[in-house]
Parts: structure tokens; C-alpha cells; sequence
């Protein structure tokens, strides 16, 4: 009853705030002032409702937090558990990715391919930005600069150098690492606010020098004519091309997938949460916050440095617009949509929130908008993101065995 | 015992820090013998956490000398030094506040506390190298095992937010006996305990003592926990050490009678 009373409440204030915009209209042609009342109907109407649903969720959220927890295993959590279901699953997802190519593409028609290509360097760019984030919990807002870098290091290297993709594909990635340890060194000791900062401050750096040092990076205009990979020299087709591009990045994605997941779960891994999780503790626990956190960040930037040097590759063309601070939030937002640390919710929210523009290019004008709307719904219903992270679970033989023994002489 | 007790594991020297124009510990002298349960004691503010992050490489001091003499090791001064060098020298702590890592299981939270007796790097870690395997095995069976020790084997896969009070306490007890310490630092370890899990607490340090063999220098309000396990019993009060003793010497010191101890005793 008290929900009613309150959405009813609601839904005249919205009436009220409304009244201007929606009910009346000013005729300039005709000079007579129009009332719409029927749209104010609608508009309390819909504020109802939506404030009533909004309560009704709400509340069963709270009702829900305290019962579900423990007694349901999430999706997630099942498949972490149960190797030959998660081998399974693994192998099926393998196999669609792998003949997808040929599912999509017809004769020289390779649309699907190349949206496909930039969604996967996005699951790759989330994933990295997921070790530097999502496991070590030190935010970064200026990550795209990294793959700035490995896509300038290929445009560079093969223009002044002529030197080939797979020659600079690690290169870039070095290149990427490097960058991260130098942005990484001087905010060691920073946190929280003055993080996000220092790192967006980094974001925005890169892309003035990129556009203003005119005679090596190409200024405003980039860098053009940039060599696709080439494949023992055979002469490939448009079309051809983008299918190499994509097993190339495909590649890519599960080389991180498997990189990222030993790691999470090793000493290292355990050291970045550790640090996410308390700074203090953890150092008095004898990790070493610099060496661990200036390793979070070069392997989160390698990625993107890898990365950045397909992206160069299968555009042919690069210029600083690709590098903005809009593309940082987006792999941002990939990593916390899809759950801080966990591998595969990053995926599905990369894959989501690169593929959905893309195909919904009819609803391009309310994109932001409905972003932002997802956004703010997901951090009030989800806030642990699509998919929370599963920790993994140890079996221990030795002191097994010797529980087993104890019960043994009981009996 | 005896033997062990003319050995020295920690030597404090004139400690001293300012904070400002504030003096929180001024010229404090404390020593730590093998096997031995020490309490540092005194009312709030006394300055007794400001000591242990002294000593523990969370601040630098102002002045003086923390020197540390592991067994079998090298004698050093450790003013300055990292948290994380101190730990791996052979110095482990626990927290007045419990700071365990609550998103991660409780197998893990100890797991962490071997991060400085192992040398898996990212290399071995990408290709599950034989050291890697090999020390992950060995970090979860010591670690398993200090589970058993303080009795939180059961809820090894649980997350350390969703363990009851005690159990945490317990469970950063472990975490710290992770990493292999000669000396053992608990900062109110019974703070918020309720009378019962205060006794089992007072049985499991002294019997950590005597399993692991180190010494152990606890701060304590619980007075009734301090005289049954200490050997020795240090005061501060404002920063400065007013007295030290055995727990009946402490009992009957005028100084501390006056300055924290008086209506205990009397009542």
C-alpha cells in the first residue's frame, strides 16, 4: 500500500514537472497556445508504473539477497566447478568461432566479418584492461593510449623500417609493456580519485602528441597505407583478408583467455587481489606493492599493445580518432558490465556492448542513452557485474589423507 | 626454555615518533626473547599501535633503533624498511581493525600470507612450470594445515566476509603464520570476543607458541587474558613506557595502578 501511495506521488510530481515541455505548445504560425491534456495522462501514467515496478524490484532484490546467495550456484560458478561441463562448453564456443567466418561471409560480402574483427580486438582489450582493473583493482581511464601505442609502433616500423606484422605483432606488445611501467612508476603510490586522474590525464597526453607531432605520428590525419598481415606472401583478396584478420585476432583472444586465467589463479593472481582487496594488508603480508602493481599494469598494456597492432593492420589506416577518451570508457565499462576479474562475463560484455550498436544502427541517436540507462540499472540490480567472479577451489591430497586415516582409526 | 630465553629476537632501542608537533611514542625501549609471550599494555591512545606499525615498516620512525636477530640468521636494523621486507625477514602481524581480503576464499587469504616464501614468477605461472605446480601444491597443503590448526578446515572455499567474527580473527591469526615468522605480532587479537571464544583464543596462542616455536608480542585489553599467557608485561601510557614486568609485578606497580590498571585490581 505504501508502494502505491508512493509511485501515485511519483507520477503527479513528474505530471507537475512535466506540465511546460509536454502540455503546452506554443502555435508561432497560428499564434494560439495549444494544451495537450492527454499527454499529461501519459506521462503520469508511465511514471507510475514505472516507479511502481521500480519499488517491486527493489524489494525483491532485498528479499532475494538474503536467501539465494548460498543455495544457488550461478552459472559461472557450475562451470568452474565442473571440468568436463566447462571443457564442453569451451569446445562448442571454439567450434562456432572457428567456422563462423564461413557461416557469415558470401561471395564478397564480408560485413559480418569485419564487425566481427573489431568486436574481438575489443574482447582483447577488455581482457587486459580486466587484469589491470578488474584483478589488481587499479583503475585506468586512459587504457586505450596503450593500443594507441601498439597501432603507432606497426604504422611506424613498417613505414620507416619495412618491417613485417608478425615481426612487429610482439613488438607492439613490448612497446605496449613498456608504456604501462612508465605510466605505472610515477602513481605507485596513488589510489582511488588521484588514480583516475593521473591515468585519464595519460589517455589524454598520448592523443595530443599524436595529433599535434605532425611529422612522425602523421598529425590529424594519421598514418595511411598501413600493410595487411601477409601470409607467406600469398596475394589475398579482400575478402580473404578479413577472414586472415579475424583467425589472427581470434588467435589472439584465446591466447589471452588461457594467459589470463593461469595467472589469475597463480602467485601472482593471487597477489593482485590481494592489493585490490587491501593495500595494507597485503604488504604486510610480504607482497611487494611495487613490483606487483607495476606488473599489473604491463601486462594489462601488453595486450593492448598486441592488440593495437591488428587493429593497425586491418584498417590499413590510423589516425588519433581511434584513441579517444570515449573508447577508454568503453573497455572500461566492458570490464565492469561484465564482473571485475571474471574472464568470461568481460567477454560476453565486450562482444555485447561492440556488436549491439553495431547492429542496431537504426537506434544510433538513443545509443548514450540507453548505455547510460544500462549502466545505471546494472550498478543498482548487478553490482558485481553480468557474470561474479568464481573463485576457484583447491583440493588438498596431503591433509585429505590424513583426515581420511583419523576417521579410519575412529571407526 | 631457559637456554632459549638469553637469545634475542627483537631489540627496541629509544623509539621514538612524532606526528607534527605529536609525540607519539617517545623513547621507548622493549626486547623480545625466544618463546616468550609478551603484552604491551595501556589505555587507549597510549600509542601501542603507532609501536607495532614502527616496528612492522608501516611508518618510519623519528628516532631510534629497531633491531631484529633472527635465529639462525643475520642481525639488521629495520627502521625504514618495506612492510613486505620486514614480513619476509621473519615478522608477521595481525591488525587491531581485521583486514582480511573478503573477496577471496578463506584457503586464499592464507595462501597470500606464502607470497613471500615463494618464487613462482609470471613466466612459471603462464606455463605452469614445475616450480609453479610444485610450490601451488606445497602453499595449499601448509596452508590447509593452518587452516586445521585454528580451526577453520571446514570453511577453506568460503569467502573470508562470510565468516563469523571469531573465525576471522582466527583466520588473519593463520594468514600471518603463512609466512613462516620467528615473532608473531597480534594487535587485540580479542577485541570484540565474547568471554568463551577469548578462552579458546588464549588456549590457541599459547598453543601456537609452542607448536611453531616463536615468540609473541601481543597488545591486549583483555586483562584477564594478558596475566594468564604473558611471560612479561611492557606499559605505555602518552607515549611513553611507565613500567615493565612480569604480570605480578605489573599486578602490584604503584605507577600502573594509577594510570590504568587501579579499579581492576581493587575490584
Amino acid at each position: 500500500m505504501a508502494h502505491l501511495k508512493r509511485s501515485f506521488g511519483i507520477g503527479l510530481w513528474f505530471m507537475f514537472l512535466t506540465l511546460p515541455l509536454v502540455v503546452v505548445r506554443v502555435n508561432t504560425l497560428s499564434q494560439e497556445v495549444q494544451w495537450r491534456w492527454s499527454n499529461l495522462l501519459w506521462v503520469g501514467v508511465g511514471a507510475f508504473a514505472i516507479a511502481w515496478f521500480w519499488q517491486f524490484s527493489i524489494n525483491r532484490r532485498a528479499a532475494g539477497r538474503a536467501s539465494t546467495v548460498a543455495d544457488k550456484p550461478s552459472l559461472a560458478q557450475r562451470l568452474a566447478d565442473d571440468p568436463v561441463l566447462s571443457r564442453r562448453v569451451l569446445l562448442g564456443a571454439a567450434a562456432v568461432a572457428i567456422v563462423f567466418p564461413w557461416l557469415v561471409s558470401t561471395g564478397q560480402n564480408f560485413y559480418h566479418v569485419n564487425v566481427m574483427v573489431s568486436a574481438l580486438i575489443f574482447v582483447v582489450l577488455g581482457l587486459g584492461l580486466n587484469i589491470t582493473v578488474g584483478l589488481a583493482g587499479l583503475l585506468d581511464l586512459g587504457y586505450i593510449a596503450f593500443f594507441a601505442v601498439g597501432a603507432y609502433t606497426y604504422a611506424l616500423l613498417s613505414k620507416n623500417f619495412d618491417l613485417g606484422f608478425w615481426t612487429c605483432l610482439p613488438l607492439g606488445g613490448l612497446m605496449g609493456m613498456l608504456f604501462g611501467v612508465i605510466l605505472g612508476f610515477p602513481i605507485l603510490r596513488l589510489r582511488g580519485d588521484y588514480l583516475a586522474i593521473v591515468t585519464l590525464g595519460f589517455g589524454a597526453i598520448t592523443k595530443i602528441v599524436l595529433e599535434n607531432w605532425d611529422t612522425l605520428f602523421g598529425g590529424a590525419a594519421g598514418l595511411a597505407n598501413i600493410p595487411r598481415p601477409e601470409l607467406f606472401g600469398l596475394l589475398l583478396d579482400g575478402r580473404q583478408k578479413s577472414v586472415y584478420s579475424y583467425y589472427i585476432v581470434l588467435a589472439l583472444v584465446a591466447l589471452t583467455i588461457f594467459v589470463t586465467n593461469r595467472l589469475k589463479n597463480s602467485r601472482i593472481g593471487h597477489a593482485w587481489m590481494a592489493l585490490r582487496e587491501d593495500e595494507i594488508a597485503s604488504v604486510a603480508m610480504g607482497v611487494d606493492m611495487a613490483r606487483t602493481k607495476l606488473s599489473a599494469y604491463a601486462l594489462g598494456a601488453f595486450w593492448a599493445g598486441l592488440v593495437g597492432v591488428v587493429f593497425a593492420a586491418h584498417n590499413n589506416f590510423i589516425n588519433p580518432d581511434s584513441f579517444t577518451f570515449m573508447d577508454s570508457a568503453m573497455v572500461l565499462a566492458m570490464v565492469v558490465l561484465g564482473g571485475m576479474g571474471s574472464i568470461l562475463g568481460v567477454i560476453i560484455a565486450a562482444l555485447a556492448l561492440k556488436l549491439l550498436p553495431e547492429y542496431l544502427r537504426a537506434f544510433a541517436e538513443y545509443r548514450m542513452l540507453v548505455f547510460g540507462a544500462v549502466m545505471v540499472l546494472m550498478m543498482i540490480f548487478r553490482p558485481q557485474g553480468l557474470i561474479s567472479d568464481t573463485r576457484r577451489k583447491y583440493d588438498y591430497d596431503g591433509a585429505d589423507g590424513a583426515n581420511g586415516e583419523g576417521d579410519h582409526g575412529g571407526k | 626454555m631457559a637456554e632459549n630465553k638469553r637469545s634475542k629476537l627483537l631489540e627496541v632501542r629509544g623509539l621514538t615518533m612524532d606526528f607534527g608537533g605529536l609525540r607519539a611514542i617517545d623513547s621507548v625501549d622493549l626486547d623480545i626473547f625466544a618463546g616468550e609471550i609478551v603484552a604491551l599494555i595501556g589505555p587507549n591512545g597510549a600509542g601501542k599501535t603507532t609501536f607495532f606499525n614502527c616496528v612492522t615498516g608501516i611508518y618510519e620512525p623519528t628516532a631510534g633503533d629497531v633491531l631484529i636477530h633472527p635465529p639462525g640468521g643475520v642481525s639488521r636494523r629495520i627502521n625504514g624498511m618495506k612492510p613486505n621486507r620486514i614480513t619476509a625477514l621473519g615478522m608477521a602481524r595481525t591488525f587491531q581493525n581485521i583486514r582480511l581480503f573478503p573477496a577471496m576464499t578463506v584457503l586464499e587469504n592464507v595462501m597470500i600470507g606464502r607470497h613471500c616464501r615463494t618464487a613462482t614468477t609470471i613466466i612459471d605461472a603462464i606455463l605452469r612450470s614445475r616450480r609453479a605446480v610444485r610450490e601451488e601444491r606445497e602453499t595449499v597443503d601448509q596452508s590447509y594445515r593452518l587452516l586445521e590448526k585454528v580451526g577453520l578446515a571446514d570453511s577453506a572455499d568460503e569467502f573470508a566476509r562470510n565468516l563469523a567474527y571469531g573465525a576471522q580473527r582466527r583466520l588473519e591469526i593463520a594468514r600471518a603464520l603463512a609466512t613462516d615468522p620467528f615473532l608473531l605480532l597480534l594487535d587485540e587479537p580479542a577485541a570484540g570476543m565474547n568471554p568463551q571464544e577469548t578462552s579458546e583464543l588464549d588456549e590457541l596462542i599459547v598453543r601456537i607458541r609452542a607448536e611453531e616455536q616463536l615468540a609473541i608480542l601481543l597488545i591486549e585489553h583483555d586483562m584477564k587474558l594478558v596475566m594468564n599467557i604473558s611471560d612479561r608485561i611492557y606499559v605505555m601510557e602518552y607515549g611513553k613506557e611507565i613500567a615493565q614486568g612480569t604480570p605480578r609485578e605489573i599486578k602490584e606497580n604503584k605507577k600502573v595502578i594509577e594510570a590504568y590498571l587501579g579499579e581492576e585490581v581493587h575490584a
